[in-house]
Order: structure tokens, then sequence, then C-alpha cells
């Protein structure tokens, strides 16, 4: 998969940079980052606590854009879009699921979910995507009702209630345990295979790394290696 | 699908039942300020309305003019003026009237009407009872107000001393006149129902009683369209002349009417002025409120930018916010405003005299109210939503980074130590977001200010009548003679019983003229050091008169446009019927009425007339005030007595009638006003320190030091706003005042220290159960709920 052709190209990103100004100091979060993703393709980020995985993702996510470099995602310049076109990128492409959850605490789960189907064009039912993730019984629960691992389910529920092109996940499994860990990684897997979604996953548990395509590990704001893995294993047979 | 409503929406119905209390405090806030400019506009547009046709209906006449006796074949010359459609001659006489069981005599003004009943301009609206019959000469109508006051009806009996006979008047009827919608003694501007009346008689039976049955003293004139109004008074004042013409003026300058369009234009003036200021105050509310809604939720409108929400959905949420608030304050203020517009047509109702004075909700006036609602909420939140769309959803994906404290100021300069660690936070808190710091305190004086606003008219009042009447007007009895007389009638009253002392005056009917200007008045003659009636500005300084020229009232010089050191051409009324140029030495600063001072010397020199009184001043002993007034109503020199003691307190209940009202609602509103600032500044940092003070309660605080600190910083907030509101609310009355002017009166800029302290304690109390009410619900903190989410 990693060898495809230049058209199954979905993303391609080149020379990201993306450095904050603190006071007088600069931190590069990003320091001279290419990167190919290829259509359906699973990649996992590794990488230490600073070293630049959740702005790689926001910068591919359309939430962020680099100081220097370009990124195209299929016949789209993100680095040179507008605001609005940024929001049609994210709306008609992308699912999200953000590191610290981000659930609009007044909306019940499954309001939550349906703040996104209802701006998509060929969503799942928010009952259908609470479902996959094992949240069936919890429908009408508020976050401040919710386990942090079950904010977590209900952001991605939310992530893949839409059947998104892309989908961003920055530390899915962080919050849970192993075997709720494993249904989340199931519900994405499933929706990169059925689907055929270009997903990124964010994670710190080199376990996770097994259900890849690809593994791109980050420091410093560089990618440090790049390693293609010969066979997915599904994420029923991981364990941590 | 999750039911019918959006996702989006419901957050948006369940954020606004989160801040119930808050969008009610706001919402009451600008509705307050809507509900008076409905209100006043409301009842500006149904009191000009009612005007208009009433002064269309019964035919207002276009000019006035009163001369001393013409023949009646003059009617012919008049009428062949070009331009004058119809005259109407009449007799006109002030007569003195015995009614019981009061103190001061009254005044009535006889009108004559045709009998049988027949067309005429200013045409009566016979309330109750008929008219006149033919034959019976004692028989009159009473105006409305007057029989009101009185208790009169048809079947009444009003003593009265006609040309020096003694008789008795049958009301038959009571009846209203354009021409005396707002009826004021003649000489005074403050209305005494019960002691000025007009009484409408048959035209002989009053032509007899003043010998001028053919003659008359008194016309009326309609013109026909398009024709010059100023050329058809001088033509009328030609014809006049000869026969002691006292000058015709127009119908702006007619004295009802004058009052009328002077409070209308006041209202107008008013319901401007402090609905904006009320409105101005909900809108930056408005703006802080979501402001710092938006500053909470950043992260939720990140998360939803980057969910793909655009900038205009996000924009119009928030936006939503706002005008939910505002259309609800517009349903209110509209509805409340109708409301107060019937107390307030109520309260003109016993002002001005109207055959029906309805009250009427123009549409307009509605709408315009809904959409400065709108207008003021959407602009109020206009800023906050831009904040909000702008924000880079990125931010989504970071935690807020911890607030940048540094150590106060208050511990820079040394004073750590006498802080506690509660104080500590609060002074740190303060000083960590100055602006937010300043808007709040900007709020609560804003607050402080209205109820400096609402509050000071009574002080203004106070101050007018001490200066008008402790320091202009000392005298307790002012005396009018029939005509002239030579000064042994000051004598005459000085052995009167209870005369204490005695000050003679002589006023002159004149009319002053600079340029194109003029105005019809009395020139007040003054001895020359006078102990009763003087000279003072408004600054209570007393002023002596100058030997010769005149002193006008400031309100007269801004009327003429004439300053001291000019002149003004006096054209005299009376008399010799002299014009004659005269210096202005003088302007004076005065509160009530255009008025203009001379010297007695100096204005018999003008006159060319000797040692004449036309009146006088008295000061007496009230225990003979009764036997003193039998006494001068028995003279036949004497036209009028007025007790400056029954003025004031006329004037005193009046104020209290109207005045009380209007400061009842601005107080009300005001109250509304300082709750609904003070209880959102401190819910909202309820909302934004929530999260701090349930860790602090985790860590082991108390509630009663979580709670400290909270409220230290409202506290804090409170005290640092109330002396910059009662500044700002000393600005606003100066502002208010300003416009409350007219030639009629002006209040002075007073604000009383009771004032301040009133407008400080309703504030602290407004700030002592906002947080009250907070405290509760911080005693009520879900601690884990508030940690488990993040806003
Ligand atoms: N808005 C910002 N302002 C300043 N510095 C930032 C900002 N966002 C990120 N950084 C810095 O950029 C670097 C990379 O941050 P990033 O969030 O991408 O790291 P990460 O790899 O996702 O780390 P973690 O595993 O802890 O989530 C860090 O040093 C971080 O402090
Ligand atoms: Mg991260």
């Amino acid at each position: 998969m990693a060898s495809g052709v230049a058209a199954d190209v979905v993303f391609r990103a080149r020379g990201l940079t993306r450095t904050y100004l603190m006071g007088e100091v600069e931190v590069h979060a990003l320091a001279g980052v290419d990167l190919d993703l290829v259509r359906s393709e699973l990649l996992v980020l590794l990488g230490p606590s600073g070293s630049g995985k959740s702005t790689l993702l926001n910068i591919l996510g359309g939430l962020d854009v680099p100081t220097a470099g370009e990124v195209v995602y299929r016949d789209h310049v993100l680095t040179t879009a507008d605001d609005r076109a940024l929001t049609r990128y994210r709306r008609e492409h992308v699912g999200f699921v953000f590191q610290f959850y981000n659930l609009i605490p007044s909306l019940t789960a499954r309001e939550n979910v349906a703040l996104v189907t209802e701006i998509a064009a060929d969503p799942m039912t928010p009952e259908e995507a609470l479902g996959l993730v094992g949240l069936a019984a919890r429908l009408d629960h508020f976050p401040a009702q919710l386990s942090g691992g079950e904010q977590q389910r209900v952001a991605i529920a939310r992530a893949i209630a839409k059947r998104p092109d892309v989908l961003l996940c920055d530390e899915p499994t962080g919050a849970l345990d192993s075997v709720t860990g494993v249904l989340v990684l199931e519900a994405i897997d499933r929706v990169n295979r059925e689907l055929g979604t270009t997903t990124v996953v964010i994670t710190h548990n080199v376990v996770v790394a097994a259900m890849a395509d690809r593994v791109i590990t980050l420091a410093d704001g560089r990618i440090t290696s790049v390693r293609p893995n010969a066979t997915r294993r599904p994420p029923r047979d991981l364990e941590w | 699908m999750v039911g019918m409503v959006r996702a989006l929406d419901r957050k948006l119905l369940r954020d606004l039942w989160r801040l119930k209390g808050q969008a009610l405090a706001i919402g009451a806030v600008m509705a307050v300020g809507l509900a008076m400019f409905v209100a006043y506009f409301s009842t500006f547009t149904s009191l000009q309305r009612t005007q208009e046709r009433y002064y269309e209906r019964h035919r207002f006449a276009d000019v006035f003019a009163s001369v001393k006796r013409a023949p009646l074949s003059l009617a012919t010359r008049l009428a062949a003026i070009p331009g004058v459609a119809q005259v109407d001659v009449r007799v006109v006489a002030d007569v003195t009237l015995d009614l019981p069981g009061q103190p001061a005599p009254a005044t009535g003004r006889l009108v004559s009407v045709p009998v049988p009943r027949a067309p005429m301009l200013n045409d009566l609206f016979l309330r109750r009872g008929r008219w006149m019959d033919v034959g019976r000469p004692d028989e009159v109508l009473a105006s409305e107000a007057f029989a009101l006051a009185n208790g009169l009806g048809p079947g009444s009996t009003i003593p009265a001393l006609i040309n020096g006979r003694r008789r008795h008047l049958q009301v038959v009827g009571i009846a209203l006149s354009p021409e005396y919608v707002y009826t004021v003694r003649p000489g005074e501007v403050i209305i005494d129902d019960r002691r000025f009346g007009v009484l409408w008689m048959g035209r002989q039976a009053l032509g007899a009683a003043f010998d001028m049955e053919g003659g008359f003293n008194d016309v009326v004139l309609a013109l026909s369209p398009g024709a010059s109004e100023p050329a058809v008074i001088g033509h009328v004042d030609v014809v006049l002349r000869p026969y002691g013409g006292f000058g015709a003026i127009p119908r702006r300058l007619q004295m009802s009417n004058w009052s009328l369009t002077n409070e209308l234009a006041q209202l107008r003036g008013f319901g401007m002025l402090v609905p904006l200021i009320f409105l101005v105050v909900a809108a930056f509310l408005l703006n802080v409120v979501l402001s710092r809604i938006v500053s909470v939720q950043r992260e939720q409108i990140a998360a939803l930018k980057a969910l793909g929400y655009s900038r205009l959905e996000l924009g119009w949420h928030y936006a939503k916010w706002s005008l939910v608030v505002g259309v609800g304050a517009s349903v209110a203020g509209v509805a409340g405003g109708a409301w107060m517009g019937r107390g307030i047509i109520a309260m003109y109702n016993d002002f001005f005299r109207f055959p029906e004075l309805l009250y009427r909700m123009p549409a307009g006036v509605a709408l315009a109210g809904l959409a400065i609602s709108l207008v003021a909420s959407v602009g109020g939140a206009m800023g906050a939503v831009h904040r909000a769309v702008r924000l880079p959803p990125a931010e989504a994906m970071r935690p807020e980074p911890p607030a940048m404290f540094t150590r106060s100021l208050v511990e820079r300069v040394g004073l750590a130590h006498v802080l506690g660690p509660a104080a500590r936070m609060v002074v740190r808190n303060l000083e960590r977001q100055p602006v937010r710091s300043a808007t709040s305190v900007l709020g609560v004086a804003c607050s402080a200010a209205l109820l400096v606003l609402g509050l000071f008219f009574l002080d203004a009042i106070t101050e007018m009548l001490r200066v008008q009447f402790d320091l202009v007007q000392r005298q307790d009895v002012t005396v009018t003679f029939v005509e002239p007389r030579g000064d042994a009638a000051v004598h005459e009253l000085r052995r009167l019983p209870g005369v204490l002392d005695v000050e003679a005056t002589r006023t002159v009917q004149v009319r002053l003229h600079v340029a194109q200007r003029s105005r019809q008045l009395l020139i007040t003659g003054l001895v020359d050091t006078p102990r009763l009636q003087r000279v003072v500005d408004i600054g209570g300084r007393v002023m002596a008169l100058p030997p010769a020229g005149l002193v006008l009232s400031r309100s007269l010089a801004e009327a003429l446009g004439v300053e001291a050191g000019g002149s003004v051409t006096v054209e005299v009324l009376e008399g010799r019927r002299r014009t004659v140029r005269v210096p202005v030495t003088a302007i004076v600063d005065e509160y009530l009425g255009l008025s203009a001072y001379m010297r007695l010397e100096a204005l018999r020199t003008l006159l060319r007339e000797g040692r004449l009184v036309s009146g006088a001043h008295l000061l007496i002993d009230a225990r003979e005030e009764a036997a003193l007034y039998r006494r001068l109503e028995a003279m036949p020199a004497v036209a009028g007595v007025s007790s400056t003691h029954a003025m004031v307190e006329n004037f005193v209940r009046q104020m209290d009638e109207t005045m009380g009202v209007m400061i009842g609602f601005n107080v009300l509103f005001a109250s509304i006003i300082a709750f609904g600032v003070v209880y959102n500044a401190a819910r909202l940092s309820l909302s934004e320190r929530g999260r701090d003070l349930a860790s602090l309660r985790v860590l082991g605080y108390t509630r009663v030091e979580i709670s400290t600190m909270l409220l230290g910083e409202l506290a804090v907030v409170v005290v640092l706003a109330i002396p910059v509101g009662l500044v700002i609310g000393y600005g606003l009355a100066a502002l208010v005042i300003g416009l409350f002017e007219t030639e009629m009166y002006r209040f002075p800029v007073a604000v009383a220290p009771r004032t301040y302290a009133a407008a400080a304690v309703v504030t602290m109390g407004a700030a002592l159960v906002s947080g009250l009410v907070v405290r509760r619900q911080l005693d009520h903190l879900d601690l884990v709920g508030v940690l488990k989410t993040r806003e």
C-alpha cells in the first residue's frame, strides 16, 4: 500500500514548519516535515510528548496552518485555503477525535454526535455511531454523567458518524482500559477498512502501532522513522 | 436525527436556560429602557394627535389680541385684513370669585360666548349640562378643571364680584375650550385649578356687566390658508392701536398652546435621552455577558469549528442568544411601555384639559421599540460574537494555558503582609484582568448613575423652590390693582390688619422686540432695594438693579437673542403706548419664566408717568390672614390677591403628582438595572471561577473561604464603582436638565447628599442580594461535576 501510485496520494505535505513565539523563545513544534498519505491507509504517529504530533494532525485536519511548507489534500491546497474553504474541507471530509474530547457539555451523547450528523452528507444515525463504540445504552447522558473513557468514546462516535474520508484521532485510547480500548480501535479499524477512510492515529501506546499500515515516529518536530508493517494486526489481537 | 430541534439549537436552549438568571437580568434592563422609550413616545404621539384633532375640530384661532375697549364696528375692519378668514370679537374680564372654604380669593376669567349657541372660533366642548338660556344673565359654563377642583357642577352657584357688584353666577354646564387646555392664573406659571378658572358667559350679559354692549376688548382671528401671520399681526396691531390694543400674538405664543408645545418638546427630549441611556447600558451589559460566555466557551467554539461549523453558523448561534433576550425584552418593554404610557396620559389628563385624551400606541412606536431592542442586542453582542468566530480551531486541541499571574500592585508596594491568602487572590484576580475588572466597575457605576439620575429631580425641584420662594418671592401676598394708582394706595395697604411690610410694584404690559424676534410680557418695576420681591440668580446671589436699563432673565434674553450691553425695543401696551429703545444692563439666571426687571423710578421715567403703582407685595402675620383677605376682597381697587404659600403648596402637590410618577418609574427601573448589573457580574465570576473554586474546595478550603474570595471581588468592584457612578450620575443629571429647559422654566443641577446616599445604598443592596444568591449557588457547587468536564 505504501507504494501506491501517485493518484492514490491523499495528502502531500512538504517542508512543514510550525513555530510558536512564546515571548523571546521560539518553539519549533514542527521543523520540516515531508509526508505522503495514500488512500485508505491507516497511519500511526508515535513520539514523545511535545514532539509535534498534535500539531501535525491539526495541520492535516485544516485546524491550523503551518508557518512554512505546503499541504495538499487531493486537489485542495490547504495551506493557501481561506477560513471558509477550510471549514468546508473539515465539514465534508474530516472526522476528528480530539486529545481532550471536546464534547459540548450542554448536549447529551446523542446530541453531541448529532452535531456532526446534521451537517454531513451521508451520515450514520447517532444511535448507530454510538452503538459502534458500545454506548448504545448511554444515549441521553450528558458528558458530566459519563466517565472519561466514555466521553472519549462519544468523541470517537462523533468522528466516525459522518463516514469521513479522513479520520484523525489524537490519542483515542489514552483514557481507556485495554478492553474498551480495543473496542474503540476496532471501530476505527472498521471504518478504515469498510469505507476506505484514510486514518491517522496518534498514540503513546507502542502496541497500537501493530494495527497500522505504516508507523511514523516524530521527535523534536521531525520525522525520525517511517516503518511500514508487513501485516496489520486486527485490534482484537492487541493487548496491553 | 434528534427530534425536530437541531443539536446546536438545543445547546442554545440549554445555555439560555442555564444562564436564565443573567438573561433575565439583561432582558429586564433592556425592557426597562424600551418601556421608557415606548411610554414617552406613545404619550407624545397621543398628546400630539389629541391636540391636533382638538384644535381642528374646535377651530382653535390663529391670532389672539386684546384691547382696552374697541367699538363693535371695528370687527368689519379686522375681517377685511387680507389673510383673515374669520374674526370673533369678545369680552374677556378677570373677576374675583368668592368660593366658600377658600382662604385666598380665586380668580375667574369671564369669556363671552354667543347665546343662543352659534358657531365660533375656540368652540367649546360641552362636557355636561346645557348652554346658557337667553334672558338669564347669571348663567355660566365653568371650565372643567376649575369645576372638578372646586366640586362644581350644573346647579352650583359661584359668588362673584363683577365690576364692583356682587353676583351669584349659576353654573349650567361644564365646558372645555382649545384656548384653555392649560390654564394658569395671569402672571403665574403654575396651574392652580382651585384658584383660577374660566367661566363662559353670554355675550349680552357680560357686555352689560362691563359696559361693553357696543364694544369688545378681545379678539381672536382665524387665518385663511397661506396667509402671512406676521403681516396679519401687524395689521391687527395697526387697527387696534388707537383703542388700546395690547398687541396681537400668534397661536404659537398663546399661553395654553405654548405650555402644551413646551411640554411636548420636553416629552420628546426626555423620551429620547433617558431610554437611550438605559439601552446603551443594556447593550453594554449584553456585550460584557456574551463576551464572557464566549470566553468560557472558547474550547466548545473551537471544537464546533473543527467539526465543520462555519463562522456564519457559529456567529448566528451566539447572536441568537442575544436576539432571544432582545425579543423577550422588546415584548416586555412594549407591553410595559403601553402600561406606563397609560399612566402618564392619565397624569396629563389632570394637567391638560382635552375633551378626551386618548391613549394610543402607534404601530410605528412599537416597531421602533422592537427595532431598537434588536439593534441594541445585536450591537451589544457583535464584538463578542466576532471574537467567538475568530477563535482558531486549533485552540480546541489544547487546554487553556494557565493564566499569567504576577504579584499584584498591592503586594508590590509592600502590603502583602496585611492581606490574607483570600484577599491576595481577590486582588490578583482583579489586577490580572484589568479590562474585565474595569467593565464590571463601569457596569455597576452605570446603575448607581441611573439611580442618581432617577432621584435628583426631587433635589432640583427643592432647590428651585428654595431659591424662588426663600430668596426671590419672599412676600406672603401679592396684590394687583385694577388700574395703576397713586402710591398712596400702598400706604392704605400698610394699615390693613396683619400687614407687616409692604412694597410697591409697577408692572406693565409690553412687547419686547429685538430684530425679528419679540415676546409679550410684563416688565416688573421694583423699589431700589427690595426686601420682598428681589432679583436673585440661581446661585442665590441677590442682584442690585442698576439705576437705568432692563435686567432680563436668561431665558428671555435667549428667546430674544440679546445680551447684556445690547438693547431692546420696548413697545408699551398700556397708557401712552410709547415705543422706546432701552439698554439691557444685565442678564440674570433664573429658574422660572420670562421676566424683565427695572427700577421703579426708571420704569416710571420710561412710561412718562408719575408715582403710580400697579400692585404691592405684602409680608403678613399668618394669624390675621383670613381677616386680611376679607378686607382685600372688599376693596374695589383690588383686582387680584395671590398667596405665595398657596402657590408653593399647589406647586408641590402638582409636582408630587406628576414628578412622583416619573421618579417612581425611574427609581424602580434604576434599581432593576442595579440588580441586573451586579447580579451579572457576580454570576459571571462564578462561572469563570467555578473550576478554580471547586478545586480549592477539593483541596480542603471551606465554603466560607471560597465565598470570601468570590464575593470579595464583587465587594471591591462595588466599592470602586459607587464613587465613579455618582460622578457619572451628576453628569447625566446635568445633561438631562439641559433637555428639560424650556422658556417656561428650568431646573438647577442640584444633587443633594441624600440622593447620592440613596444611590449608594440601593447599589449596595443590589450587590448584597446578588451576593447572597451567588453564595447559595456556591454552596451547591457540584465539585465532581465541575472538575470532570471542561466548559
Ligand atoms: N499554541 C501554542 N503555543 C505555544 N506553543 C505551542 C502551542 N501549541 C503547541 N505548542 C508547542 O509545540 C510543541 C508541540 O506540541 P504538540 O501539541 O504538537 O505536541 P504533542 O506531540 O502532541 O505532545 P503530547 O503527546 O504531549 O500531546 C510543544 O512543545 C508545545 O509546547
Ligand atoms: Mg498532543
